[in-house]
């Protein structure tokens, strides 16, 4: 059996590689380029820099495994990076890397599976796929402070049925530990935060380079229209955002609503930023769609805690209703969601809120 | 089977035998006075006469041993136009990169660059050249042939217009493919500058040479002790330099069976190829060297197949790798007009000294095998 590995340089898909061996397999470890700079090369900051690659590069030759990088700037600049501007433009908060997996890596790398005689794609991403009868399912990790289930989501059965994440059943210190013992370059290496093309580390300095249009000066409103500040352009700020709105107040203020056309940020207490419901479209489920009245679990950012919530189809977008006032998630992140451990799928949420819980 | 000569070729057990001999015999600094700094300089110098004349120079001290091509590339470029009045520079779109980077690094002194595009085979044309010259022209820089696709540049012409037009500016050459697919004689084709590369004819890497013709002004890039006649300065790396003259002799002695037998085994190649395959050879009507075969094999991603062929043992290459090892789109291809779609689909095969009677039809068997695997 001959396993792809995804592998990124860092210490979970180096370990996944190295598990995957152990298991029997025949490797071949893959980096996708996905990003290079105005030198045709691999950035140096960030994330899925050149040194990453050389990292991945060291582990295969450790291990024993050929190793290739595939370019992939083309499909992902138009997949992700300009979605990305024009999704800041317009007054979303888009998430990169949900975008990549849904649109560019994983399909590439299955295609890869079935061009390079592979049987099964494998990924560092700590969540588990059990197969149950007929059924694959996707589990949170094990790790509940890892888990990366979240931006699996998308995944459907086709793709479940050949994919393996050997590091879902461990915990994160296990896998350090484990590359400790194999002498892996990258045993220490941190986890990596930052998105892969915004190599300042800063979104706000990626929009400025690439699209000038992004700094447009605006005013900051109060939920009354009441002008209290000034911006330097809606694309710097994010629904639900507490700091660096730059307007004192005697309690915190938030975010609460993006209007690019009018380039308008307008801003209010908690109780304004509560809605009991949101809308999202491009659902993707892991096995059968969900019916309408299904109680679930849903997480609307990677780093937050599921809350309940009641779903239903609409048609042309889903509805997901909270058991309790939450503060608004913003337009362009993912919800996910769960039945407990397990993930339902999810889509992107969209910017038109249903109805407003009165502040 | 390895098909990625151009990438580097099999060491010549002549220039290995050279080496440990100079190692044992050379291994002083031939910079000193003393006698074991006079072997060496004794042999880096004997070295230089060696490579000289089969170079076809007038005189030994017109050649200047570099660290490899990508050096002798920069120092021509940078080095010339540096020390040259003029403030403008020539090169082609299908230039390898170290000519095109150092050219473009010289923006940053406010030198101005053009270059001359190539026909549909990747073949520049003397008058494309010539055009793109000003009276403020220091450098032109347009390689002898191509090192992706293997088409040899009309390097005599262009010497001839830009002469005729430009008599002031310097014209050089990037020859480290050439250099193996048929005889150079840098005197006759009247260029001033030539580059070339040891490991690329069988010598050992880390070794450039740059021929400078007698009073071709040069700002040396490395500055300090004052070798190579103040134009390279660092101590003289006299193993490779013996090695490499060992090597430049072993070409010259095989010159004409080389060309015979890899010329054969290319063409094997690609009519087993095409009579099994939907193919496309690059530039097959162009002046080729004998050991490129550069083709599109339809429907078949070049990325992809390479993989399968290195798992087969089957060693190719396509465009041209980036510092990360992944392929990137061919600038070279894309001066002669493809699109990428077809780009993705162009593997490049090179043969080399060591390539056997009955081994293009082996390895077209070989690379049938596995693209059939894809279907």
């Amino acid at each position: 059996m001959r396993a792809l590995v995804a592998m990124s340089g860092g210490v979970d898909s180096s370990v996944a590689a190295a598990l995957m061996i152990d298991q029997g397999y025949e490797v071949v470890g893959v980096t996708l380029k996905q990003w290079e700079g105005a030198d045709g090369q691999m950035p140096v900051a960030g994330c899925c820099t050149l040194s990453d690659a050389e990292d991945a590069r060291r582990v295969a030759a450790v291990l024993g495994v050929p190793y290739y990088v595939l370019d992939y700037v083309d499909e992902f600049t138009k997949a992700v990076v300009e979605p990305f501007g024009q999704g800041y433009l317009s007054g979303l908060t888009p998430n990169p890397c949900i975008e990549c997996n849904r649109n560019v890596r994983f399909n590439a790398l299955l295609d890869r599976v079935h061009e390079l005689d592979c049987d099964v794609l494998v990924t560092g991403h700590h969540a588990r796929v059990e197969r149950i009868g007929d059924e694959y399912r996707l589990r949170k990790g094990a790790d509940a402070g890892k888990d990366q289930s979240y931006v699996l989501h998308m995944l459907g059965q086709e793709a479940l049925s050949r994919v393996v994440l050997p590091v879902g059943e461990l915990m994160k210190s296990d896998v350090r530990a484990y590359a400790a013992d194999l002498g892996f370059r990258n045993a220490k290496k941190p986890d990596s935060q930052d998105i892969c093309f915004v190599t300042s580390g800063d979104y706000r300095d990626f929009l400025r380079a690439r699209l000038p249009e992004a700094v447009a000066p605006g005013d900051i409103v109060d939920v009354d229209g009441n002008v209290v500040g000034a911006h330097d352009g809606t694309a710097g700020f994010t629904i639900g955002q507490r700091r660096g709105i730059g307007v004192a107040a005697r309690e915190p203020r938030f975010v609460i609503d993006i209007q690019p056309a009018e380039q308008r940020i307008t801003i209010g207490r908690y109780g304004d930023l509560l809605v009991d419901a949101f809308d999202a479209v491009d659902m993707r489920f892991t096995n059968q769609p969900v019916e309408s009245g299904t109680k679930v679990e849903v997480k609307v950012r990677y780093r937050s805690q599921p809350v309940a919530a009641t779903v239903d189809d609409l048609g042309d977008r889903w509805r997901f209703t909270f058991a309790a006032p939450q503060p608004r998630p913003a337009p362009g992140q993912a919800v996910v969601m769960y039945d407990g451990e397990y993930v339902l799928g999810g889509g992107t949420i969209v910017a038109k809120l249903p109805q407003q819980v009165a502040s | 089977m390895y098909l990625d000569h151009a990438a580097t070729t099999t060491i010549r057990p002549e220039a290995v035998d050279a080496m440990a001999r100079a190692f044992s015999i050379a291994n002083g600094n031939a910079s000193g006075t003393h006698a074991v700094a006079r072997a060496a300089k004794n042999e880096l110098e004997q070295a230089r006469e060696i490579v000289a004349e089969l170079l076809g120079a007038d005189r030994a001290d017109e050649i200047v041993f570099t660290s490899g091509g990508t050096e002798s590339d920069n120092l021509a470029v940078v080095g010339a136009a540096l020390a040259h009045d003029g403030t403008h520079v020539v090169i082609s779109t299908i230039e390898h990169k170290a000519v095109t980077e150092a050219a473009h690094a010289l923006e940053r002194f406010g030198y101005r660059v053009d270059a001359a595009g190539c026909d549909a085979a990747g073949v520049v044309a003397p008058d494309a050249v010539v055009d793109a010259t000003t009276d403020d022209t220091a450098v032109v820089s347009v390689m002898a042939a191509n090192n992706e696709v293997g088409t040899r540049q009309p390097i005599v012409q262009i010497v001839e217009v830009v002469k005729e037009r430009r008599p002031r500016a310097l014209v050089h050459t990037d020859a480290v493919q050439a250099y193996v697919g048929g005889q150079i004689a840098v005197g006759e084709l009247g260029v001033d500058l030539a580059t070339f590369a040891a490991h690329k004819f069988g010598g050992p890497k880390g070794v450039g040479i740059l021929y400078v013709r007698s009073g071709t002004r040069l700002d040396p890039l490395l500055r300090g002790g004052g070798q190579e006649a103040g134009r390279r300065s660092g101590t003289s790396n006299v193993p490779g330099v013996v090695g490499t003259a060992a090597a430049m002799q072993a070409v010259e002695r095989t010159r004409e069976a080389f060309a015979r037998i890899v010329g054969e085994e290319r063409d094997i190649f690609e009519t087993v190829l095409s009579e099994e395959l939907d193919i496309t050879v690059t530039a097959a009507t162009a002046d080729r060297m004998p050991h490129f075969s550069h083709v599109r094999i339809h429907g078949v991603n070049a990325e992809t197949l390479l993989i399968r062929m290195d798992r087969a043992g089957v060693f190719a290459a396509a465009g041209s790798a980036c510092q990360s090892g992944a392929i990137e789109p061919s600038h070279v291809l894309t001066a002669m007009g493809m699109d990428a779609a077809a780009a993705s689909e162009c593997v490049r095969f090179t043969f080399g000294w060591d390539t056997g009677v009955g081994d293009g039809r082996k390895a077209a068997e070989q690379v049938v095998d596995i693209v059939r695997g894809t279907a």
